[in-house]
């Protein structure tokens, strides 16, 4: 029996919380709800956790959905590249499990709560599914579903301006998700397959055919929305200042890195990298937009008052270094962008934290509303300064582990201009952190504002110093996660299995 | 001797800022804690002079932080000398900090000690780095731990000052420290400090090691070489205290401890030598010694006189690195101990003249000997000992780099070192001729009217110091020869 769950572990990961997201709604109260979407959230960690401890022994998992063989069936495929993946959503869902309670209890009415937790269940499911399936059509599907939830979660934000921001999104969205379709449709008409590894078979033949490389077009540029690679980012900002704090925190860590993570399965395990990099010229093109991403996200992070559209800038940047690292089509270069995705996510997670708990406490997020706050909230304060130095890169953090690994995959390739955009980039960070902590421990509130005291309620606090904690972890013990993810890259590449 | 001493060492000061915490409601106590803290480090560390000039070499790695990399600590003879200097005057200046504070009746004291000993924790570990990442995490905690204290009065000044001094040293090490390191990483695929040097014979040309010795030298933006000096004046903001230890003696000489560092165990200083790699800094130091006087000539606020004063002194420490010789190198790590001193005493002597005359610019400070003899007195003295006349200690380090540099014949450093001694004659005589001989103000205290002996007592101590290490340069001399090997 045990045994046989065992064996079912790939599966289970995308099933458990599809079928507990129907259990939230008929559970119609806040606390039932949560307490499902906490019980998944962390089973599901659990079980990929294993599946991570089984990849790295055994280096792939493979799942045949309904026991139809592939390439007929669907078929789920976790290696060592995706295994890493999965455990940071499904980490940051377990974390934000913890977060949301206190959190979407003061920001919306008690009676939308359950809906809250059902639909954070639905796009952990997309995600997830995204993650671990071996079938283009496939993914197509769990986008959607991720999509979908995240549409509405962001609609369920505090403010009105919540429901335009989520129909910005859903219109972009929309727009990425049919292109990713139509390209996967070409590839399809071109093999008559929709397995990946079965497709990236048949491609060879007719790969320099007109419709494969529209193909490759249109789902770079649908999934490139997805991320929110400039200039398709337009979608971003708002979507993360008006989404509930929780939510923010969710998506923010996950869903674009998701999107990344696709990109860069497709590119490499379906249509090789030789016929992105060397016949078509993705890789310059992808350079030059992460540049230009990396400098244009951080000076508009610079000018934001609310500290959450100035995080969503700053992410808007971050998504800038993963490409990067990806269009390097180098080992050095995924593996900084494997790494970058599970550090950005640990150190967004840990800020969107930090600003949620501020918003709990004040009603609002801008600078000037939480001048002060230093002395008032200690140690959410002092966990958005650990998560901004990380962010920045400073050394002992999670954030110069990423830093480094990327410098390092730049200049061994002599790309100095490159690297000195990275540093800039930087540094414009230093200003917009900066910013933010100097209003939080120089300024003192404005007159006539009421001051709130006291702490954030515990299990906020206890989320949210856990990410701050695995990002010192990260930052002074990067050797063993710069392995994993060096493996992981390696594996994606092809080599050295 | 067990390695795990160099890791108690390091820890043993941020161990103890929980405790100078905790007894943060009784001042007596902390301070008593504070001290206690400093003069067990420091035994301590002078526990560790002996194996250490017996040619051991402790050495510790605590766990990888990158593939490769490790977090280590090893100690060697330049090491423990900035490790002397920094737990030496700690406990000092600790005392020195308290009739200050006090005195002056500052807010958030705790803090400020916490702060204090965070700092030299941070410089501690510095000094024991085994690799260039070690001392990059500790360069930049360091970094971070004194920007409280830069800000500490919180006002908008302090605010505008803080903001300068994280922005460049931020700037700096992220913009350029970091790429140089990670550059060194690539070519010699490792960062350990090696006697001799780790990048000869990787391949790197002598144009890339001209360039990588620039980039590392501003990149350490605590040398403060100019144009990246500015932060230093900034920091002036800061409490009398600070400005002593960690203006004078902790920051700037980690910062001037790493270029020598670099200069001796990355680059090794035959290849810096041969590859010229030395040169660009060479002369980019020596117009930072004579520009960086003229501005403190022109300087009426004292404690920023002084500044620019420091900024020009670590320029003699960073040209003793770059002249890429024995003697060289060993000009300016006697250098490192000799301004120390030097410089502790005159802020010191700065932070008691406001202590007890409320007295912030050298204008107002005519006649005001008479009424505070043992702080002129002190002041004298340490100046003295920077200028570089007998018997104090500044004269031997002047001594090395001057034949340092008739070594490598550049002539024309001579004349540099000659023109900035003149020059210091000048700026930092003028300070304690006025006290003395000129006619008091009329609102200028008469008779004796000194600080609190905690101001005081300190001042003395270190100004003494000076002397001492006049007749006390043959062993610390023959101490760094050991490190660098025979030759020159």
């Amino acid at each position: 029996m045990i045994v046989q769950l065992f064996h079912q572990m790939p599966v289970l990961v995308v099933i458990l919380p599809l079928m507990a997201a129907p259990l939230c709604v008929i559970a119609h109260r806040a606390l039932p709800a949560w307490l499902i979407h906490t019980a998944v959230s962390w089973v599901v960690f659990g079980i990929s956790f294993l599946l991570f401890v089984e990849t790295r022994v055994a280096g792939r998992v493979v799942y045949a959905l309904g026991g139809w063989a592939p390439p007929f069936g669907i078929e789920l495929v976790i290696d060592r590249f995706s295994a890493i993946v999965l455990l940071l959503v499904t980490g940051m869902s377990a974390l934000t499990s913890l977060y949301a309670r206190a959190s979407i209890a003061a920001e919306l009415p008690r009676e939308r709560a359950y809906l809250v937790y059902a639909a954070m269940l639905l796009c952990l499911c997309g995600l997830v599914g995204m993650t671990v399936t071996g079938d283009a059509f496939n993914l197509f599907v769990f986008l959607e579903v991720s999509s979908l939830a995240s549409y509405s979660l962001i609609a369920m934000g505090p403010s009105r301006r919540a429901l335009l921001s989520s129909f910005q999104y859903l219109i972009m969205g929309t727009v990425g998700g049919t292109f990713l379709l139509i390209g996967i449709g070409f590839l399809y008409v071109m093999t008559g397959t929709l397995n990946m590894a079965d497709i990236a078979q048949r491609l060879q033949g007719v790969a320099h055919t007109h419709t494969v490389e529209a193909g490759l077009a249109f789902i770079v540029v649908g999934l490139s929305l997805k991320a929110a690679l400039f200039p398709l980012h337009a979608w971003l900002p708002n979507a993360y200042t008006y989404a509930p704090s929780s939510v923010s925190v969710f998506i923010a860590a996950t869903s674009t890195k998701v999107a990344v993570y696709a990109l860069i399965r497709f590119v490499f395990t379906v249509f090789g990298a030789d016929l992105a990099f060397d016949s078509l010229p993705l890789g310059d093109v992808l350079i030059v937009l992460s540049v230009a991403a990396m400098l244009s996200g951080s000076l508009a992070a610079i000018f934001q008052t609310d500290v959450k559209r100035l995080l969503a800038w700053s992410s808007v940047a971050q998504m800038g270094y993963i490409v990067l690292g990806f269009a390097l089509a180098t080992g050095a270069g995924l593996t900084a962008a494997l790494t970058h995705m599970v550090n950005h996510g640990l150190i967004k997670g840990a800020l969107f934290m930090a600003v949620g708990a501020m918003f709990w406490r004040m009603q609002a997020c801008s600078i000037n509303d939480i001048a002060g706050l230093g002395k008032r909230m200690p140690w959410t304060c002092a966990a958005f300064v650990v998560g901004g130095l990380s962010l920045i890169g400073f050394p002992g953090t999670a954030g110069f582990i990423s830093k480094w690994v990327l410098l390092q995959a730049l200049m061994v390739d002599h790309h100095w201009l490159l690297a000195a955009a990275i540093l800039v980039s930087s540094l414009l960070a230093v200003i917009y952190i900066g910013r933010v902590v100097e209003s939080l421990y120089f300024r003192e509130p404005a007159e006539g504002r009421k001051v709130a005291r006291g702490e954030a309620p515990a299990l906020m606090l206890v989320a949210t110093w856990t990410l701050v904690a695995l990002n010192i972890a990260v930052g002074l013990f990067g050797a063993a996660e710069v392995d994993a993810t060096r493996q992981a890259a390696m594996s994606l590449l092809g080599v050295g299995q | 001797m067990n390695p795990l001493w160099l890791l108690a060492l390091v820890v043993w000061p941020a161990v103890m800022s929980l405790a100078v915490a905790a007894t943060g409601r009784w001042p007596n106590i902390r301070e008593t804690v504070s001290v206690a803290t400093g003069v067990a480090l420091l035994a301590g560390v002078v526990g560790l002079i002996e194996p250490i000039a017996a040619g051991e070499r402790p050495s510790l790695t605590l766990f990888e932080i990158l593939p490769g990399l490790g977090f280590t600590f090893t100690l060697e003879p330049l090491g423990l000398i900035f490790a002397l200097v920094a737990s030496a005057l700690w406990p000092l200046t600790t005392i020195y900090g308290a009739g200050y504070m006090r005195g002056n009746d500052e807010h958030a004291q705790t803090r400020f000690f916490v702060c204090f000993a965070l700092a030299i924790s941070a410089a501690i570990g510095i000094a024991m780095a085994g690799n260039l990442l070690t001392l990059f995490v500790f360069y930049e905690m360091m970094t971070l731990v004194t920007y409280p204290l830069v800000t500490h009065h919180g006002d908008a000044e302090s605010r505008a000052g803080g903001r300068i001094y994280l922005g460049i040293l931020l700037t700096t090490s992220i913009g350029l420290f970091l790429p140089a390191i990670v550059i060194t990483w690539l070519f010699a695929g490792t960062l350990t400090f090696t006697h001799g040097g780790i990048l000869a014979g990787t391949g790197l040309t002598a144009l890339g090691a001209i360039a990588l010795y620039t980039l590392f030298v501003y990149g350490i933006g605590k040398a403060a070489v100019m144009p990246f000096h500015r932060w230093l004046p900034s920091a002036m903001v800061a409490p009398t205290p600070v400005s002593a230890l960690l203006h004078a003696v902790a920051v700037v000489k980690a910062g001037v401890f790493s270029v020598l560092k670099i200069t001796v165990y990355i680059f090794g200083l035959d290849f810096a030598f041969k590859t010229g790699a030395t040169e660009i800094i060479l002369w980019t130091s020596s117009i930072t010694i004579i520009a960086a006087s003229v501005i403190a000539l022109y300087c009426d606020n004292l404690k920023k006189r002084l500044a620019y004063s420091t900024v020009g002194q670590l320029s003699y420490i960073v040209l003793g690195s770059a002249l890429a010789t024995k003697l060289g190198a060993v000009s300016g790590s006697l250098h490192i101990v000799t301004h120390a001193f030097g410089k502790i005493t005159l802020f010191f002597c700065a932070g008691a003249i406001y202590t007890a005359a409320h007295r912030k610019y050298i204008s107002q400070l005519n006649g005001l000997g008479r009424s505070m003899p043992f702080t002129f007195g002190a002041f004298t003295i340490a100046s003295l000992s920077l200028i570089g006349l007998p018997p104090m200690g500044g004269a031997w380090s002047k001594w090395y780099l001057m034949s340092g540099s008739a070594g490598v014949e550049e002539y024309a450093l001579l004349g540099v070192l000659a023109v900035s001694t003149l020059l210091n004659i000048v700026y930092l005589l003028d300070i304690p001729a006025r006290a003395f001989f000129l006619p008091a103000d009329d609102d200028t205290p008469r008779g004796f009217s000194e600080a609190p002996l905690a101001c005081v007592l300190p001042l003395c101590v270190t100004a003494a110091g000076c002397i001492a290490l006049f007749f006390f340069a043959y062993p610390i001399i023959s101490f760094i020869s050991s490190a660098l090997g025979e030759g020159a």
